[in-house]
C-alpha cells in the first residue's frame, strides 16, 4: 500500500529529488523500419518503485530493453546518473547499477540456485563483497539457502521468485528493472511476488515494474506512467492514477481484475 | 512395493502388447538378417562350433525383448502382479512371432529373387537361417530358438531376484569374455597368463564349450557370494565423513591412474595402438565437450581444428614439407600450434557465433569441409601438398625416449600428458568464471547477456579452448601417423566425436572419457579398428543406433553427474524426479498455487 504521507514527486519537473538514477530523453526506437518508442521521457529517482503500464505491443519491454542496452535508440539519450550511455553495451550499464529480472523469471534451470546466484554477480570481483551481499539474500529469503546445491529448475514458482530477485541483486544493483513479474504466476503467487517487490523497495533499492497488472503495481508503487503505441499518455503519482478514470476505463476495468 | 498379487491365469494376456514386441522383434531380427550383419560376423567365433558374432547379431534381440514385454513398471502404492507362467509364455509367444519373422523371410529367400535391391537376399543369408539343414529345418528351428530365447528373457523376471541377476551377469561376462578375445590374450601375455587363456580360448580363436561351463559356474557362484558387498561398500561409502571420504577418493583415482600408466608395458602392440587412438579421441571429445557441453555450441565441424594442429605440426617438422621446412621440434611446435589453433577458431568463430543453434551447427559443419577441402586443393597444393599430403613427419624426441608410431606404447603416453592436461584445463574452466558465463549462455543466452555477460567474447573463448585442445590431438596424430593427408580429416571424425561426446554425457569430463574409452576403444573411429574390428561397416550403423537409444532413454549420458546426485539430498532427489516430467523440457511455466 502506498503511504499516503509520503512525498509524491512530481515526475519529471520536480528538481528537489536532484538527479535522476536512470533517465529517458526523448528516446525514439525502431525494428528494423517500425517505429516503437515514440519520443518517451522517463525518469528514475533513488529509492522510487515505479511502474510502467501498457497493453500488449505497447513498447513496455521495448523500453526495458532500452534502459539494460539490448535496443540502441535511433534517437534521443538515455541517461545513466548523468552520463548519455547510448553505445555502452550491456556490461557497462550493469557494472553501474541497473539489473532486470526478466519477465518469467528465466532462472538458468538446470545450474544450481548457488550458481544462479555467482551468475549475478558475475560483473563483480569483490569476494568479500559477494560473499556478503548473498549472505544479505540469505536473510531476506532463508528459501532460497535451504535450496542452494538444488537446480534451480527443480524449485517452486514462489522459489524460483526469490531466486530470480535474488539473482538480480547480487550485482548490487540501484535500480531493478522487472519486466512483468506477476506474469504466468498463479494469483497466490502474484501477491507473494508483489509483497517480495515492497520488502526490495523498502530496503531503499529503485524498482522500475514493467507490468500488465495495473492494480497490483499501482498498490505498491509511489508513480507510474501509461504508454500507448510507444508513446506515454499518462505520467502521474500512483494514487492519482488508481483513481484515474480514463485508466480506469481502459487498463483497470470497474472492480479489481484479480 | 514388495507385496505381490496373486499370479494371474496363464492366458490372460495382454494381447496387443505381446503382438506390438514380437512384431518389434521381428523386425529387428529381419533388419539384422537383411544388412548381412549375420553372414559378415560369422567369421568370428564367440564360443567355438556353438556360437558366433553372426548369430549373437540375431539371437540377443529376442531376449531382450522377451525380458521387456514382460516387464512392468512398478507403480508405487499398486501392487504388481507376481511374475509366473503367465510372464513365460508372454516372453515365449514375443519371441516366437520374432522367430517367425526369421522363418518367413527364410521362405521368401528360397521363394524369390530380390537381390537386385537387397544385396543380402542370397543364398549365404538362406544357409545362415538354415544352418544349412534345408528351409524345413531352418523354419522350425527359429520358432522354436524365438520362443526359447523369449522364454529366457522373461525368465529374468521370473526367477528370484538373486538368481536372476546370477544368470544375467554370467551371460554378460560370457559375451564380455568372448568379444573382448584379443584384449584379454594380449594382457594375459603381458602378465605371463598365457596359461590362462590358453584354456579359455580354443585354438583358432573363441572359448571352447568346457570354459564357456566353468565361466558361467564361475561368474554365477562368484555373483551369489558376493551378493550384496556391492551395496554394503557402497552404504560404508556414504556413511563416511567429508574429508574421509575425500582422502578415499583421491587414493582410488591415484591407484586407478598408477595402473593406467603402467598397464601399457604390459600390453602388446595391438593394444597400445587401441589405446593411443582411444587417447587421440579422448582429447577430442574433451575439446568438444567444452564446446558442446558447456557453452552450448553445436560445431559439427570440429575436426577443422584437429587437421590444423596436424598440419602445422607436419609443415614445422616434416623435411619433406612442400612449403617451408623449419624441421622444427616437437616441444616448439607445439606452441606454434597452440596459436594457429587460436587464430583459427577464431576466425572461423567470429563469422558464426552470432548465429544461433540449428543454423550455426550448419554453417561450422561447412566451414568444416571447407579446411579439408582448402588442404586437398591444388591452390594451397604448393604450401600443403593436396592430395598427396605431407609425409616423412619425424617421430616426436623428448630427450630420453622417442615418440613414434611404430611404437605406440611411446604415443600412449604423449596422449595421456595431453589428457592430463585437458583434464586439469576442463576440470578448471568448469568451477571458474568463464565457466559459469558458458553454462549461463548454454541454459539461456538473452538472461546471461542480461547478467552482463559478453556472450560473443565467452563464445569465442569456448571456440578457441577447443580448437587448441582439438588440435594437441592432431599434432600428436600428426607424429604418430608419420604423414598426412586431407582424407583423415573427413566430416565423419566430427560427427563421431559429437556421438561420444553426447553418449557420454555433455558437459560431464568423466563420462566424455568414458563415451571415449568404450565407443573407440570397442567400435573403433571413423578410420582406426576396435576392439571389434569384425564390425567394419557395420560400426556406424551402431554409432547412429546408440546416438538415439541414448537422446531417447539416457540424454544425460552414459555416467551421470554423481558429484550432483550426492549432494541432493533423498527427499529432494524424489522431488526432482517428480518435476522432471512436468517442468523440465517446459519453456513456459506450471503454474503452482
Amino acid at each position: 500500500m502506498t503511504d499516503p504521507t509520503a512525498p509524491t514527486p512530481e515526475a519529471d519537473q520536480s528538481p528537489d529529488k536532484g538527479t535522476a538514477l536512470l533517465e529517458f530523453r526523448k528516446v525514439n526506437t525502431h525494428y528494423g523500419a517500425v517505429h516503437i518508442l515514440k519520443d518517451v521521457d522517463l525518469a528514475i529517482y533513488p529509492g522510487e518503485l515505479v511502474c510502467l503500464l501498457g497493453g500488449n505491443a505497447s513498447g513496455k519491454s521495448t523500453t526495458l530493453k532500452t534502459l539494460l542496452g539490448m535496443v540502441t535508440p535511433t534517437s534521443g539519450d538515455v541517461v545513466l546518473d548523468g552520463e548519455i550511455v547510448n553505445d555502452k553495451p550491456i556490461s557497462y550499464r550493469v557494472e553501474r547499477g541497473i539489473t532486470m529480472v526478466p519477465e518469467n523469471r528465466r532462472l538458468f534451470k538446470r545450474l544450481s540456485v548457488l550458481e544462479n546466484l555467482q551468475l549475478g554477480a558475475y560483473l563483480r570481483s569483490d569476494k568479500d563483497g559477494i560473499a556478503a551481499d548473498m549472505q544479505h539474500i540469505f536473510e531476506l529469503f532463508p528459501r532460497v539457502e535451504e535450496r542452494l546445491g538444488q537446480k534451480a529448475g527443480t524449485l517452486s514458482g514462489g522459489e524460483q521468485q526469490m531466486v530470480a530477485i535474488g539473482r538480480a541483486l547480487m550485482s548490487r544493483p540501484r535500480v531493478l528493472l522487472m519486466d512483468e513479474p506477476s506474469m504466468g504466476l498463479a494469483p497466490a503467487l502474484v501477491q507473494v511476488n508483489f509483497e517480495l517487490i515492497q520488502q526490495i523497495h523498502e530496503d531503499g533499492m529503485a524498482i522500475f515494474m514493467v507490468e500488465q497488472n495495473a492494480n497490483m503495481a499501482l498498490s505498491i508503487a509511489d508513480r507510474g506512467w501509461v504508454i500507448q503505441t510507444g508513446r506515454v499518455v499518462l505520467d502521474d503519482t500512483a494514487d492519482v492514477l488508481l483513481v484515474h478514470p480514463e485508466l480506469r476505463a481502459s487498463y483497470l476495468g470497474g472492480h479489481d481484475e484479480r | 512395493m514388495n507385496e505381490l498379487a496373486p499370479p494371474r491365469q496363464i492366458l490372460d494376456q495382454d494381447w496387443r502388447r505381446v503382438l506390438q514386441f514380437g512384431g518389434l522383434c521381428a523386425l529387428a531380427l529381419v533388419f539384422i538378417a537383411l544388412i548381412g550383419m549375420p553372414v559378415q560376423l560369422d567369421t568370428r567365433i564367440l564360443i567355438r562350433r556353438h556360437l558366433s558374432l553372426g548369430y549373437l547379431s540375431l539371437i540377443w534381440i529376442p531376449i531382450i525383448m522377451g525380458y521387456l514385454v514382460s516387464k512392468e513398471l512398478v507403480l508405487e502404492g499398486i501392487i504388481s502382479a507376481k511374475k509366473g507362467p503367465r510372464d513365460l509364455l508372454t516372453g515365449a509367444l514375443t519371441g516366437m512371432i520374432g522367430g517367425a519373422g526369421l522363418s518367413l523371410l527364410a521362405v521368401l529367400i528360397n521363394n524369390y529373387n530380390l537381390r537386385d535391391p537387397l544385396l543380402n537376399w542370397s543364398p549365404q543369408t538362406l544357409e545362415q537361417l538354415n544352418f544349412g539343414n534345408g528351409i524345413g529345418f531352418g523354419i522350425g528351428i527359429w520358432l522354436l530358438i524365438g520362443a526359447a530365447l523369449g522364454i529366457f528373457g522373461s525368465a529374468l523376471h521370473v526367477l528370484p531376484a538373486l538368481t536372476a541377476k546370477a544368470v544375467g551377469t554370467a551371460l554378460l561376462a560370457v559375451i564380455l569374455v568372448s568379444i573382448l578375445e584379443t584384449a584379454i590374450t594380449d594382457l594375459l601375455q603381458g602378465f605371463r597368463l598365457t596359461f590362462v587363456t590358453d584354456s579359455l580360448y580354443a585354438k583358432r580363436g573363441g572359448l571352447s564349450v568346457v570354459s564357456t561351463i566353468v565361466l558361467i559356474v564361475f561368474v554365477m557362484l562368484v555373483t551369489v557370494l558376493a551378493a550384496g558387498q556391492g551395496e554394503a561398500l557402497r552404504e560404508k561409502y556414504d556413511a563416511l565423513d567429508e574429508p574421509k571420504r575425500k582422502s578415499t577418493n583421491l587414493t582410488l583415482s591415484f591407484t586407478g591412474v598408477i595402473i593406467l600408466l603402467l598397464l601399457p608395458l604390459f600390453l602388446g602392440k595391438i593394444m597400445n595402438e587401441l589405446l593411443a587412438n582411444v587417447g587421440l579421441f579422448v582429447l577430442l571429445a574433451l575439446g568438444l565437450n567444452i564446446v558442446v557441453g558447456l557453452a552450448g555450441i553445436l560445431d559439427l565441424g570440429y575436426v577443422a581444428f584437429f587437421a590444423v594442429g596436424g598440419y602445422t605440426t607436419a609443415v614445422l617438422t616434416s623435411p619433406n614439407s612442400p612449403w617451408i621446412s623449419p624441421e622444427l621440434h616437437f616441444g616448439i611446435v607445439i606452441l606454434i600450434v597452440i596459436v594457429a589453433a587460436a587464430i583459427v577458431g577464431l576466425a572461423v568463430g567470429a563469422p558464426v557465433i552470432r548465429m544461433r543453434g540449428d543454423y550455426l551447427a550448419i554453417v561450422t559443419l561447412g566451414f568444416g569441409e571447407i579446411i579439408r577441402l582448402l588442404f586437398l586443393s591444388d591452390w594451397l597444393a604448393p604450401y600443403f601438398g593436396g592430395a598427396q599430403g605431407i609425409t616423412n613427419i619425424p617421430p616426436v624426441d623428448l630427450g630420453f625416449a622417442e615418440v613414434k608410431g611404430s611404437d605406440p606404447r611411446s604415443v600412449f603416453y604423449l596422449v595421456i600428458f595431453f589428457c592430463a592436461v585437458a583434464i586439469y584445463v576442463s576440470w578448471r574452466l568448469q568451477g571458474s568464471r568463464l565457466g559459469r558465463a558458458w553454462m549461463a549462455i548454454r541454459e539461456d543466452e538473452k538472461v546471461a547477456e542480461a547478467m552482463g555477460i559478453n556472450t560473443v567474447n565467452a563464445k569465442l573463448m569456448a571456440f578457441v579452448v577447443g580448437a587448441i585442445l582439438a588440435s594437441f590431438s592432431g599434432a600428436v596424430f600428426a607424429a604418430k601417423v608419420g604423414s598426412i593427408f586431407p582424407s583423415s580429416f573427413l566430416i565423419l571424425v566430427s560427427i563421431i566425436i559429437l556421438v561420444v561426446v553426447i553418449v557420454g554425457g555433455m558437459g560431464n569430463i568423466t563420462g566424455v572419457i568414458v563415451g571415449a574409452v568404450v565407443l573407440i576403444g570397442v567400435l573403433g573411429g571413423p578410420k582406426q579398428p576396435g576392439l571389434l574390428q569384425e564390425l567394419g561397416t557395420f560400426k556406424l550403423l551402431i554409432y547412429g543406433a546408440l546416438l538415439i537409444f541414448m537422446m531417447l532413454k539416457r540424454p544425460e549420458g552414459l555416467v551421470p553427474n554423481a558429484r550432483r546426485s550426492h549432494e541432493l539430498h533423498q527427499e529432494e532427489f524424489l522431488q526432482d524426479a517428480w518435476l522432471k516430467g512436468i517442468v523440465d523440457d517446459d519453456d513456459e511455466e506450471e503454474v503452482t498455487a
